[in-house]
């Protein structure tokens, strides 16, 4: 356990300064849950923020309790001695706004009406979330982040940082990421908002006053997500067309071990997420477009950012191919900024970023060495 | 940076035809070793490109910009005249868009410095004479295990150049690093040849 940050303590921060969000709508107050590792240093330079992707929260690295049986979900990439090393780094993980991991979401009570917020959340985009963290990191006295890292819906958090505060990272790490979603993926991501609100449980999205949850369609839309975020390779390795009990059974149940494991990640995941803040995800997942505001060029848009940029995809990513993050370098190089692109073989499809093929983790931490560096 | 003094002896022939503070794209960078000397010596702004993602991690430990990419497929990364020197060392030979390449590297760059080596060194010859492909200390494979699959000699590789409409700048062939003058398609192993567009006059 000596490459653990060890067992962390979630803090709340309370924002009770109102917030207008790119929706217009306004949240008076607002609480992020927030972890951090390492020590921040005299001169505040060696802050690194962690950005979530859709199921993602605060809890990055170590363990709550010595009872927990996983870590945080980013526990192979931060810890003393890892790519990205509590031990010259100090690194922020933050539950996003709409999250329900603690921080303000649908699920908190609406203080206009002591009920909870449900359908009346509104709609949060990447840019709401780079603007609460930037609240966070004045709070902490932080103007400027060593890096912003994410994967993912992450990594798009981490590209807004740098288009809307160029001065305040000196790095993005972007990775398995996409400078906006392509229409497949937007039709997925409505698939699976469409097995949610369909769900007769779902009571138009105050589900919380009927004390209900649904589930059905919630499971249903991990259960395809999921699907998305595997190669077809790594799939067919792992599971191939195993039974359960080596025999056709002529029925409905579990028979495929596929299907065993799909329902139970489905079954999971639907006990402890909330369906109304999987909608916001996946929204604010089809809104990103920073290029939107350029007149369409997303070099223009990358023409904004000051930071260094190390973007990285995986070979068997569908859901954000290589060719997207292509894009994203075409973009940096267009607009005469710094940036290396790695892409690396993987089996592990979109899942890639959070595993630990050996080219991936060294050119995390080669990278990442340099910046510690670069600021000490 | 600690300064590298040291380079390997067809990298700073190459090192020298490149202006102080310019922009530089070295295709098939492998570790990075052009480029960090360039950057240290010369202060240029440079790229590196490969294909070997081991080689992006060398060169990120490095410092070094570093983009994975295999460059069959042209230079679609790069814009138009964005780099004044274009570099591709000792890859030429083991590429199957030799035209490609070279157009790409004169559409993203002003001037391309390839290094390749050379068939019609006597050596290479000699071998053939006697019934044999050649192994040497610039060509060190069997045939039946080489990457390499376009070979060309000096001649051959100013005579595409031309067909292209592309002109020789400059051009060094070496024999174990060191220039040579007389009868250097014969006598040389490793020829470099700058290039650029043809100019109408």
């Amino acid at each position: 356990m000596s490459d653990s940050v060890g067992i962390v303590t979630p803090q709340k921060w309370v924002f009770e300064a109102p917030i207008t969000l790119s929706s217009g709508a306004v949240l008076p107050r607002y609480e992020l849950m927030v972890e951090t590792y390492g020590e921040l240093n005299a001169d505040k330079s060696n802050a690194i923020l962690i950005c979530h992707a859709l199921s993602g929260h605060h809890h990055v690295a170590g363990y709550h309790t010595a009872e927990d049986k996983a870590p945080g979900w980013w526990d192979s990439m931060i810890g003393p001695g890892k790519p990205i090393d509590t031990n010259r780094f100090f690194v922020i993980g933050v539950n996003n706004l709409g999250g329900c991991h603690g921080s303000t979401g649908p699920s908190s009570i609406n203080p206009a009406t002591g009920e909870p917020y449900g359908s009346a959340f509104p709609v949060v985009l990447v840019r709401d979330w780079v603007e609460t963290q930037a609240r966070l990191a004045d709070r902490l006295g932080i103007q400027q982040f060593a890096a912003v890292i994410g994967g993912s819906l992450g990594g798009m958090q981490a590209l807004r940082w740098s288009i809307t505060y160029p001065e305040r990272i000196r790095h993005a790490l972007v990775i398995a990421s996409a400078p906006k979603l392509t229409t497949q993926n937007i039709a997925f991501n409505d698939v699976a908002r469409q097995a949610i609100i369909t769900d007769p449980e779902f009571h138009g999205g105050d589900f919380y006053q009927h004390g209900v949850v649904p589930r059905r369609g919630l499971r249903l839309a991990r259960m395809l997500g999921h699907i998305t975020y595997l190669s077809d390779d790594g799939m067919g390795e792992k599971f191939g067309r195993l039974l359960r009990t080596g025999e056709y059974q002529y029925g409905f149940d579990v028979e495929f071990e596929i299907e065993s494991y799909l329902r139970y990640q489905g079954d999971k995941f639907a006990n402890v997420f909330d369906a109304n803040t999987y909608l916001l995800m996946t929204k604010a997942l089809d809104y990103f477009d920073p290029a939107r505001h350029y007149g369409g060029s997303l070099a223009e848009a990358m023409r904004q950012a000051k930071a260094k940029f190390l973007v990285v995809s995986f070979t068997t990513d569908w859901r954000f191919a290589p060719a997207r993050s292509r894009e994203i370098v075409k973009a940096l190089l267009d607009a005469d900024r710094t940036v290396s692109y790695a892409e690396i073989e993987s089996q592990h499809g979109h899942d890639a970023f959070l595993m630990q093929d050996a080219p991936y983790m060294n050119v995390m931490r080669a990278y990442l060495n340099n910046v510690a560096k670069e600021i000490a | 940076m600690a300064h590298q003094t040291t380079l390997r002896a067809d990298l700073k022939h190459i090192a020298e035809q490149i202006k102080p503070n310019s922009r530089v794209l070295d295709l098939g960078c492998a570790d990075g070793e052009l480029l960090a000397w360039l950057q240290a010596n010369k202060q240029v702004r440079g790229i590196g490109v490969d294909v070997d993602v081991n080689s992006i991690v060398t060169c990120v430990e490095k410092n070094l910009n570093v983009i994975q990419a295999d460059m069959e497929s042209g230079l679609q990364h790069f814009e138009d005249g964005s780099f004044d020197f274009v570099v591709l060392s000792l890859t030429i030979q083991s590429m199957h868009n030799v035209e490609l390449i070279l157009q790409e590297m004169l559409r993203v760059g002003r001037c391309g410095i390839v290094t390749f080596p050379n068939f019609g060194y006597w050596e290479n010859r000699w071998q053939i004479l006697k019934g044999q492909m050649p192994v040497s200390e610039t060509i060190p494979y069997e045939w039946y295990n080489t990457p390499n699959i376009h070979f060309c000699t000096v001649k051959d590789f100013s005579q595409l150049l031309a067909k292209l409409g592309m002109q020789v700048d400059g051009q060094v062939v070496l024999h174990q690093g060191e220039p040579v003058n007389f009868l250097p398609n014969l006598l040389g192993s490793l020829a470099l040849v700058q290039f650029s567009q043809t100019k109408v006059v």
